[in-house]
């Protein structure tokens, strides 16, 4: 294809460039060329007549209206091979860690969606050893599931965290508007958990323009979605699309658009969405799976609010605890009912309970929790927030399982919880008989 | 008309620009528009500007897409094909059968072509006509049995005026696309008809003769069978906050509901939903017919990754193949999952025509656009003293679970029944989470009129002793006041909740919400002699567990008549002085 360059810029913004050209591609990659002999990517968006708006993958900055722009006849593309394995890429998916640049495959990025009629229904759990997942909201192998929380929250840590712990053969790493002390912290936990081999990551810093940014969920999902289709089992990570999202915002603003809900673009449901449905358990291949963050003060924001619509539930951490209320997995009625029986019997009873007791809390601010049923309901909320909340404390399903009874018979008569019978006579521990919690600790 | 041809102009994601170099151009028109590759991508005028500028919206991504690209328009509005062979498949929000897709490509890759109707397939065909009789739009020319039932092969209703017979088929087995009959019209000119015509998506079918939705159709779920139900022939908003409970609660519908025919409209939600539907539904056997539950199952599958411009399409097509089978004198529901979407994807394309936009950035025609889709809804007298109906439930997704923005509101007016999900009843595990006191319908219930209005009190009551204990404690109120609460709180965990996910208790069809309310009802007005908080408490919650076990049971179960008889003694026991309970 004839590679024509051109020179006449109209304007400059933040992130966008338009240009006269013809014969131009919409979505076409294109190289912005510096008076020095620089050169920066950047991507036709729109076209309208011969003029051509371009999104800078380096930004505005220092682009001069005598730079040229080439355009390359190609779609944005990302290489995939095995060799990207323990490598990390920018978000234009160039090699950052000082290795070689890699000969590979090239992809198409943000490709079209599976036929769901290649979708499975997921039934696979994943067992991540947080007690509040894999009791009563458990995470499914294919599930699209971010972390709300507020900035500050030790949620990079859990992402880490689940992503070491699982079965992964793959771990694809998105990571948008990170600190670098972030990406550091991502980069260590994954050498010293022994998982550096089967990792590949995507990092956009605070230092990095925020078109690249926007690149960063394509370019991963893109990677993992190949991986998927050899039949991997691919764990991806994307944090933060809440600074995803405000880039988006950033952009759709520089074009001018008409702004939706709090300057948010009014397609931001539809670009969510078409990140995280890549998520899928596929037939007769492998399945990707999606952990997101989604920083948030109040969960009506337009991004968790859209975001909440998309995904299959959402873990809300809050004050270092992961929260029951709030948080939901979509998937957990898949898988079970074929984990242990009593599993979905406590799991409802045991949120009952708390939601009994979340009554009192409101209560007690006017002083009138003195009956002992309540007290008691008290009593069981803050050991239920010791035992089970902390989302760092590892528990196999089944000793999380049976810290429940414990929990139960230290606050409860069989006839208070609502459990039937026959769960009763074989789970409920008699005093003194814990099997998991520490007898001994009052209140 | 005079086709038009035109080239691309400007592109902006879904909207394109395009000149129009020759012939007329008609509003709401299909065009293709062909791009480098030789695909040819479909698209829909949605706007005639002047200088011969027209805007299109593309329903399949338009990368690559670039100025001077040809395009082609047809002359015909958006359509969608009816005809037998639609129950029982599931397509995208054009009419392309996914499965069919998937034999091509693993991917939804644009520009692919497949039939809407399995062209292949023979369908037993008898004719219900002969030659020289007359016949007008809606005459019915011949039968073929379709899954359940026999589908009617009607004149197009496109067509006005009277034809004659001219020859039609004999008994025997034909495809969609053969011609079975040709009919003459007044001017002596000949039309050769198959067994399937187009219906432009957008156009309402015009009503035989309509009537009013007053039947209540049984959906299995206590709380709207009982407090707010939907009629045959009705209209539903169902809003709700994510997490609340809309998405079991559609599935409930699709699977329980007495309906002959239903269609989901998957609209802008996610594509694993409609994966459970559409590879659950195939296993299950629906107990009113004894087959399986596909066979009275449409998907339209526009989910959130697919083409935004496709949503709208993807809606008016389920309504469309809705008002075919409710002709075919049929009682027929669609689920449109979620209108929000739809109504999202006209205000992306609104603001990329730079319309001036309404509340929250909505296109200002949004509400004229919602009143019109559910007006289609309804019921239909066909004659012979045969009716049909499309009764919609339409789930709105509004923007942090407020209900006060424009698609809720637009939607609040156009419907009969209202079933507002909340927030707190789904997070203190509450299933179904409709809001017990909000909620509304106009339509009669299975029970009687005072019946509901006596259980609408006793909920009242109850929440309102509610937040007296929260202000004042346990100890603040009466034994009677207390005694009122556990009741109205026994009727919300024994009837109004409900376990969609139990075999037994995820539906309950008439005659068992008759007998539960009965049983519901003798509790309320059992006289309690309990004394003190604890006592009374205590006592409730044994009721309580007895009549969920009991719930749990089927009526033909080995224990199922002891369990009442237990039941039954706990609630007499309540009556005798505190010392014997």
């Amino acid at each position: 294809m004839l590679q024509k360059t051109y020179e006449n810029i109209d304007s400059i913004g933040r992130a966008i460039l338009t240009i006269k050209a013809k014969g131009v591609h919409n979505k076409e990659l294109a190289e912005l060329i510096y008076p020095s002999g620089e050169r920066a990517f950047a991507q036709v968006i729109a076209l309208d007549g011969d003029q051509v708006t371009l999104q800078l993958f380096g930004g505005g900055f220092g682009v001069s209206t005598d730079c040229k722009i080439r355009f390359l006849g190609r779609p944005i593309q990302v290489g995939f091979s095995n060799d990207m394995l323990g490598r990390v890429y920018s978000g234009i998916g160039q090699p950052i860690d000082g290795g070689p640049e890699l000969m590979a495959d090239m992809v198409r990025v943000a490709g079209p969606s599976i036929n769901p009629v290649k979708r499975l229904i997921p039934k696979d759990m994943i067992r991540t050893g947080v007690p509040m997942i894999d009791v009563f909201n458990t995470l499914v192998r294919s599930q699209k599931i971010p972390i709300f929380a507020r900035a500050g929250e030790p949620y990079n840590r859990l992402l880490a965290n689940i992503a070491t712990q699982t079965d992964a053969d793959v771990i694809i790493i998105g990571g948008v508007g990170l600190k670098y002390d972030e990406y550091h912290y991502f980069k260590q936990r994954i050498e010293e958990a022994g998982s550096k081999n089967k990792t590949i990551m995507f990092i956009h810093t605070h230092r990095d323009s925020i078109v690249e940014g926007l690149m960063v969920p394509d370019l991963t999902l893109a990677v993992a979605e190949q991986f998927a289709l050899q039949g991997k089992n691919v764990f991806v990570l994307l944090s933060d699309m809440t600074q995803w999202s405000d880039y988006l915002r950033q952009v759709a603003n520089a074009q001018d658009q008409i702004p939706a809900n709090q300057g948010y673009p009014g397609d931001l449901y539809s670009q969510l969405a078409s990140r995280y449905e890549k998520a899928a358990d596929i037939e007769s291949a492998g399945s990707l799976t999606i952990l997101g963050v989604t920083t948030m003060d109040d969960v009506t924001h337009p991004v968790p609010d859209n975001t909440g619509y998309i995904t299959e539930g959402q873990f809300y951490m809050k004050d270092g605890y992961l929260e029951l209320f709030g948080s939901l997995s979509r998937l957990k009625q898949q898988v079970n009912d074929r984990t242990r029986p009593d599993h979905r019997s406590i799991m409802n009873a045991m949120a009952r309970l708390l939601s009994e007791a979340e009554e009192r809390v409101k209560a007690q601010k006017f002083g009138s929790v003195k009956d002992d049923y309540s007290l008691r309901l008290l009593e069981y909320r803050r050991t239920f927030q010791r035992e089970l909340m902390d989302p760092f404390r590892y528990l196999e399903l089944e000793d999380a399982l049976d810290i429940c009874w414990d929990i139960l018979a230290k606050h409860f008569k069989k006839e208070e919880v609502g459990l039937s019978s026959k769960l009763i006579e074989e789970y409920w521990p008699e005093k003194g008989t814990y099997k998991i919690l520490k007898d001994g600790i009052h209140e | 008309m005079h086709k038009a041809t035109g080239e691309v102009h400007s592109v902006n994601e879904s909207l394109v620009g395009a000149h129009i170099k020759g012939g007329a151009v008609m509003n709401g028109e299909v065009a293709y528009i062909i791009i480098e590759d030789g695909k040819r991508l479909k698209a829909e005028v949605i706007d005639v500007k002047e200088n011969n500028k027209v805007y299109l919206q593309v329903f399949e991504d338009t990368g690559w897409m670039k100025v001077g690209d040809p395009v082609e328009f047809t002359g015909l509005p958006l359509a969608v094909k009816l005809g037998p062979g639609i129950l029982g498949s599931v397509t995208d929000g054009l009419q392309n059968p996914l499965y069919e897709l998937g034999k091509i490509e693993w991917f939804l890759e644009r520009g692919l072509k497949v039939d809407p109707l399995d062209n292949t397939k023979k369908w037993h065909f008898t004719p219900k006509t002969k030659k020289g009789d007359k016949v007008t739009q809606g005459s019915v020319l011949g039968v073929v049995p379709e899954k359940l039932f026999e589908h009617k092969i009607f004149v197009p209703f496109s067509l006005s005026g009277e034809f004659t017979v001219q020859h039609i088929a004999k008994a025997g087995e034909y495809t969609v696309d053969e011609p079975i009959v040709t009919i003459k019209d007044g001017s002596g000119k000949d039309l050769e008809l198959t067994m399937a015509f187009e219906w432009p998506v957008k156009k309402s079918m015009p009503f035989k003769e309509r009537s009013v939705p007053e039947k209540p159709m049984p959906t299995g779920i206590r709380i709207l069978d009982a407090l707010f139900p939907i009629a045959y022939g009705g209209t539903a908003c169902n809003p709700g906050p994510f997490g609340a409970g809309k998405t079991v609660l559609q599935h409930s519908l699709a699977r329980h509901s007495q309906a002959d025919v239903v269609i989901i409209a998957a609209c802008g939600e996610r594509a694993g939903e409609a994966v459970e539907v559409f590879k659950d539904f195939p296993e299950l056997i629906d107990p009113r017919t004894g087959s399986s539950l596909m066979d009275r199952t449409y998907i339209v599958g526009n989910t959130s990754s697919m083409p935004v411009a496709a949503r709208e399409a993807s809606v008016y097509m389920a309504t469309t193949v809705g008002e075919y089978y409710r002709k075919q004198g049929l009682n027929v529901l669609i689920l449109a999952d979620s209108t929000s979407r739809w109504a999202q994807a006209l205000r992306e394309t609104s603001g990329r025509k730079e319309e001036i936009p309404g509340p929250e950035a909505f296109p200002m025609y949004i509400s004229t656009l919602i009143s019109a889709f559910y007006d289609r809804a309804g019921v239909e007298v066909l004659g012979d003293g045969k009716t049909g109906s499309l009764s919609i439930i339409g789930t709105v997704s509004p923007a942090g679970g407020n209900f006060d923005e424009p698609v809720t509101q637009a939607t609040l007016l156009s419907t009969g029944a209202f079933w507002g999900l909340s927030r707190a009843l789904s997070d203190a595990r509450k299933y179904p989470a409709i809001d017990r006191i909000d909620s509304n319908s106009k339509y009669p219930s299975l029970l009687e009129e005072d019946e509901v209005a006596y259980l609408l009190e006793l909920l009242r009551d109850g929440k309102a002793i509610a937040s007296n204990i929260i202000l004042m404690g346990e100890k603040g109120i009466t034994d009677a006041s207390y005694i009122r609460y556990q009741k109205a709180e026994l009727l919300d965990a024994v009837f109004l909740q409900q376990n969609s996910f139990h075999e037994v208790d995820g539906v309950t069809n008439p005659e068992r919400l008759r007998f539960m309310f009965n049983m519901v009802k003798k509790i309320i007005e059992a006289p309690v002699n309990l004394k003190g908080k604890e006592a009374i408490r205590s006592h409730f919650n044994f009721i309580r567990q007895a009549f969920l076990d009991w719930n749990y049971m089927m009526p033909n179960d080995d224990g199922f008549e002891k369990q009442k008889t237990t039941l039954l003694n706990l609630v007499k026991k309540m009556g005798h002085v505190a010392e014997n309970v």
